[in-house]
């Protein structure tokens, strides 16, 4: 449960010293993607900061979200903050089970009370609320009720931030996203299919933090992480650039590691933190092992085209262009980069439904 | 126009080339020597978070393996190994730190005299005056 202990008395208590703190506070830094300069301003607030109560709920979702959060690599940082928020009911990773794990939900609820937050994975089914229950509640009734004393409310995944897998065309179920039911509480869109976890710690960070959330996009996703495209923070941009690409997965541009853009790349119309903090422990992402992005952080991301058309395919001959890019060199490529700028938002409205014959069609 | 042979496309297991792949070293590079200048002209010091940064297989090597390696090597223990270490270019300092399971959670470039948590810290300072003081009241009892 929580308690009126600050994190800064809480660690001196566990006999951790300043030094051992300044570390744990410049990690959180570098967690959250700010500055090194924040790093007294992050210790001033931990040494302030109060344990908040944690409920997470689970609805039509593949429990790959909590298995990215609970494979996050740096458990120094991260079991410091789960030691220092009250994860008081998550039904995966909870000992008890039917009415225990729901009273506990209950008095996490009633004891904590417009002060909680609030951690949503998978989508919620409409269509018919039996698609998805839990202990016999319907997903929209469980995520009305605790949404009404959260303090705020963290979408982690893409199904609970935008939809996802279960929304995909024809959507059986009427999936829809937390935003869609819940209206009057902040909500954090943390999308990704499954997020990066030091994304998902790092915003839990920043609330244990500051108390407040970060600042959010127009999908309402955290600036720090999704700020910037794929594309703009990919190391291969330069070869974008000068019009260099891999035409399939075993030829020459793919082996001097050129830009995936003509074999579907996404990175271009991707917000999301993969180049900079990459997966496995900062051992690689999904282009540094020389596969396009599949755009897992946007909105209908599954009915976008197929995962191997390039993004101009859908409206315009845009690949003309790139194909010119190539030859005349940088100045076309980056004419080619502005003009498909332009046709992205077009491409997106005009995208057909996926077949499996287009994903056997391939590139 | 550019031809493809005129590209410097190196492969990434040559550490030795300032450019690398991609470039993505050389304007870290530049980063680095402005800092130093500020630090010279107004004695004001930078930090740079590697984590931050784009970089391509090999980037980070190439980096590290450019500044070198200086006259001061730290290791600290708190939390985990922390190695805090002078790069070949004095005022320039390579801070890694690892967390109990030898994993490492922080990456950091400090354009500085000496890296903030080498020094003791005031409240480690107050805290070991205070258990002195106890050990030797328990003594003279």
């Amino acid at each position: 449960m929580a308690n009126s202990k600050t994190l800064g008395e809480s660690l001196r208590r566990h006999g951790v010293t300043r030094r051992g703190f300044l570390k744990f506070c410049s990690a959180t830094a570098s967690l959250m993607a700010l500055p090194p300069t924040m790093v007294p301003a992050i210790a001033a607030a931990l040494e302030r900061a109060k344990r908040p109560s944690v409920i997470w709920l689970s609805f039509q979702e593949c429990t790959g979200c909590t298995e990215s959060l609970t494979r996050s690599h740096a458990p120094t940082v991260e079991s410091l903050i789960f030691d220092h928020v009250s994860l008081d009911y998550h039904h995966t990773l909870q000992v008890a089970s039917g009415e225990a794990a729901e009273a506990a939900r209950e008095a996490a609820m009633h004891e904590n009370q417009g002060g909680y937050l609030l951690v949503v994975d998978g989508s919620i089914p409409l269509a018919d609320p039996g698609y998805s229950t839990i202990a016999g509640i319907s997903n929209v009734d469980m995520l009305r009720e605790t949404a009404a004393g959260a303090a705020a409310i963290i979408a982690v995944g893409t199904c609970a931030a935008f939809g996802g897998l279960p929304k995909a065309d024809p959507n059986p179920t009427g999936a829809v996203p937390v935003s869609e039911i819940i209206r009057d509480k902040p909500i954090v869109n943390v999308s990704g299919c499954p997020p990066i976890p030091v994304v998902i710690t790092g915003v839990l960070a920043h609330f244990l933090t500051f108390g407040a959330l970060p600042e959010l996009d127009r999908y309402g996703r955290p600036m720090v992480f999704y700020g910037q495209s794929i594309h703009d923070r990919c190391y291969r941009r330069p070869f974008y650039d000068k019009g260099l690409f891999a035409e399939t997965f075993d030829d020459e541009g793919a082996r001097k590691g050129w830009c995936l853009y003509k074999m579907g790349c996404k990175g271009p119309m991707t917000y999301n933190a993969c180049a900079t903090a990459k997966w496995n422990n900062g051992t690689g992402w999904p282009v540094e092992a020389g596969h396009g992005c599949l755009g897992c952080s946007e909105p209908d991301f599954w009915d976008a085209g197929g995962f191997y058309n390039a993004l101009s395919i859908p409206t315009s001959d845009v690949t003309g262009t790139v194909v010119t890019g190539a030859v005349a060199g940088a100045a076309l490529g980056a004419a080619a980069a502005l003009l498909n700028r332009g046709t992205q938002g077009e491409a997106r409205e005009k995208h057909a439904t996926v077949t499996v014959d287009d994903l056997e069609k391939g590139v | 126009m550019e031809r493809l042979d005129t590209i410097p496309v190196v492969s990434a297991s040559s550490p030795g080339s300032a450019v690398g792949v991609t470039g993505n070293v050389l304007p870290l590079l530049h980063e680095i020597r402005h800092a130093l200048e500020r630090l010279a002209r107004d004695r004001d010091p930078t930090v740079i978070d590697l984590r931050a940064i784009p970089f391509a297989p090999g980037d980070e090597e190439r980096l590290l393996s450019l500044l070198g390696r200086g006259e001061v090597s730290l290791v600290l223990s708190a939390l985990g190994r922390s190695e805090i270490r002078e790069s070949g270019y004095p005022g320039v300092w390579v801070v890694e730190h690892y967390n109990d399971a030898g994993e490492r959670i922080a990456l950091q470039i400090e354009v500085t005299d000496i890296p903030a948590i080498a020094r003791s810290q005031v409240a480690d300072i107050e805290e070991s005056s205070t258990r002195l003081n106890d050990l030797l009241m328990n003594d003279n009892g």
